[in-house]
């Protein structure tokens, strides 16, 4: 469905992407995941026709996306990061505008205006000014505004910065329901657990490359981890023996938490509760937890995603 | 075309949800122009009442001679005549209270007969912020000081004005030109207003959301200037419109030159808005530049002050300015009365800045979302 090819960008001196590479199949979900400046809304706006790549090319279904007027344009539906909206301006009247910018009006745009605000639950504040409306409620008239010309691709630019749990849930929500509708989603954020829950497949780009492209579960599989056995000790001890034991790939000790690394945790873990219940080391608390996009971006960068 | 047509809907939309800038356009050049009209002589219908003229008179002659002139100087129409003593003559003028007086001093008379010996001295005193007013009162005393004295007699001559127009039986309304300028003047604001409402659509990512649409720049402009152009259309049919009601300014020439200039010199305003986007970075950065820029062309446009008053080399000068085609266009087609044909020139020039204010915004837009 998508193939953006070779992307290359630079402002001056400033590299903003540098040969950017990956396809998204129809009805794919793709999270472009990386830090601030990495490259992810450069990329994405040359995906959306905004910017001019210094070389490579963005095709869908095989044909390029050039020029202002390109009817290929009509098959991409872009939420920017920005609350692109007229404050002044109801949230019927935008739509109304955004709707015609495709060639959509009179009864046809009425359709589709009342689809896009009951997908995004607005119908009630349809004749609102969107200057009264909450932040959470802006970002779900701009996931809308996005949807009235039925785009076969969607492209999402951090859609859920700045907005309340209960409003990034209800985007969440819409953004489940138009996948199951077949809609090809490109989704930018920083956000691992959005990229966890929505996403398909992962696309890293740090430094404006990309540095992994991947199912999350192949990803997974790239650390050298697979789960980590979290104890809380009554007393303190050295883990030295712990760690030779064949499952257990580090074991350490930090404020009475034993802390194990295990290469398989349905086998490994009952050798190490075995092993300290042998040794009379008594614990108040069991917990494992799961390998995350984070180790992921850790393991590959030696940087937090978040922070970098 | 039906993104053309709702981009224009939008604008006018927004235009007129803010009472801001409907008052700031329709009613401020109203108010304005009213003052401004009134001040320059209002609507015609004073035009035969004299002038006249305040002059302090220091009479320290006491005699026959002394009284002869002042008698002659409260004779004349076009002055208004006050006996002061000397110290509150200097008092009064010193103060901006008078712009002239004159003081005739002692044994005036006796000297100003004789033949021989030194010739009488009249001493003016004068407000120098006054000054023009202050020479044209001089040269009529000189006149009422020969009569008095018996040298001048009777005046040669008597002068009839006669004003002239291309249409008969039309008169000078200032209201015709005192709104005219205040309109152009709120127009340019409002081409600032475009200009930096771009600028926030793009602040915004409006544009971001328009560029990933398949629309072309020169549909988003277009509709940009047609919208604006409506906009000014409407603000000086409005503006003429009162001053018809109410002050009997009429279209005195074509009424087909006037509209042909307003739609140019709305075109022209409009340019000028995409002209000041694309030099603008910020919209607070654009605001004070465009005020500044705005404020000159309204100026020599002469709109505050008819461009007739300007020095010569002024004149000509402000003629590289857009609004002063503008403004010599509405009067011409208003209180003037002049043809159509004199409204072709002021309305090519006008659609020629248009077009240049455009194709440099056209060069200069960073188009590019960033």
């Amino acid at each position: 469905m998508l193939s953006v090819i070779g992307l290359k960008k630079a402002y001056g001196n400033i590299t903003a992407i540098n040969g950017v590479s990956f396809d998204v199949g129809k009805g794919e979900t793709i999270g472009l995941l990386g830090p601030n400046g990495a490259g992810k809304t450069t990329t994405v706006s040359i995906i959306a026709g905004l910017i001019v790549p210094d070389a490579g090319q963005v095709l869908i279904d095989g044909s390029a996306i050039s020029g202002d007027t390109n009817p290929v344009k009509r098959r991409i539906g872009l939420v920017p990061q920005d609350l692109a909206l007229y404050d002044e301006l109801p949230a019927v009247a935008n739509l109304e505008l955004f709707a015609a910018l495709y060639s959509i009006s009179g009864a046809r745009a009425a359709g589709v205006i009342d689809q896009a605000l009951g997908l995004v639950g607005l119908t009630e504040r349809a004749k609102d000014r969107v200057g009264t409306f909450s932040g959470g409620m802006k970002r779900r008239l701009n996931l809308a505004a996005a949807l009235l010309h039925d785009p076969d691709v969607l492209l999402l630019d951090e859609p859920t910065v700045g907005v309340d749990p209960q409003s990034r849930n209800a985007i969440f929500d819409n953004l489940e329901t138009l996948k199951a509708r077949g809609k090809t989603l490109v989704y930018t954020t920083h956000y691992m657990e959005e990229a966890e829950r929505l996403c398909d497949r992962i696309v890293i780009v740090d430094h404006g490359q990309v540095i992994a492209n991947e199912t999350l579960a192949g990803l997974y599989r790239q650390l050298p981890v697979s789960n980590t056995l979290l104890i809380d000790l009554e007393c303190a001890f050295d883990p030295v023996g712990i760690q030779e034991l064949p499952e257990v790939i580090k074991a350490e000790v930090q404020n009475n938490r034993l802390s194990v690394s295990l290469k398989d945790l349905s086998t490994g873990a009952p050798r190490v509760l075995a092993w300290l219940a042998a040794g009379g080391h008594r614990f108040e608390n069991i917990s494992t937890e799961a390998p995350s996009l984070e180790n992921v971006f850790l393991t590959m960068t030696g940087r937090s995603l978040r922070d970098s | 075309m039906i993104a053309f047509l709702a981009l224009i809907r939008k604008d006018l939309r927004i235009f007129f949800q803010d009472r801001r800038a409907v008052i700031m356009s329709f009613v401020a050049p109203i108010l304005i122009g009213t003052f401004f009209g009134y001040v320059f002589g209002g609507d015609g219908s004073r035009y035969n009442e004299p002038v006249r003229a305040k002059v302090l008179v220091v009479d320290q002659d006491n005699g026959p001679a002394g009284a002869a002139i002042v008698s002659g100087m409260e004779a004349e129409k076009t002055l208004e005549v006050r006996r002061v003593s000397l110290d509150e003559a200097q008092d009064l003028v010193r103060k901006g209270k008078a712009s002239l007086a004159v003081a005739i001093p002692a044994g005036f008379g006796q000297q100003a007969m004789s033949v021989i010996g030194e010739r009488p001295k009249l001493t003016f005193y004068v407000d120098p912020s006054r000054a023009m007013e202050s020479k044209m009162v001089q040269g009529m005393l000189t006149g009422q000081f020969l009569r008095a004295m018996g040298r001048g007699g009777r005046m040669p001559f008597e002068t009839i004005e006669v004003p002239l127009t291309a249409k008969r039986g039309a008169i000078y309304n200032a209201y015709a030109h005192s709104y005219g300028g205040m309109a152009i003047q709120f127009i340019l604001f409002l081409g600032i207003d475009v200009g930096i409402g771009m600028l926030l659509d793009r602040q915004r990512g409006l544009w971001k959301r328009f560029a990933s649409s398949p629309l072309s720049k020169w549909t988003l402009l277009g509709s940009r200037v047609v919208s604006a152009t409506i906009i000014v259309m409407l603000i000086l049919a409005v503006v003429f419109g009162f001053a018809r009601i109410a002050f009997g300014v009429k279209i005195e020439g074509s009424l087909i030159g006037f509209t042909g200039i307003c739609a140019a010199f709305g075109m022209m305003t409009a340019s000028y808005g995409l002209f000041i986007a694309s030099i603008g970075k910020t919209p607070q950065g654009a605001r004070g530049l465009s005020i500044l820029a705005t404020l000159l062309m309204v100026m020599l446009s002469g709109a505050w002050i008819p461009s007739f008053l300007f020095p010569k080399w002024l004149q000509d000068a402000t003629k590289v300015v857009p609004a002063r085609w503008a403004m010599d266009g509405l009067d011409g087609m208003s209180w003037r009365g002049l043809p159509w044909t004199e409204a072709v020139l002021p309305t090519l020039v006008l659609l020629g800045f248009a077009c240049v204010f455009g194709v440099i915004a056209v060069a200069r837009f960073r188009w590019e979302a960033e």
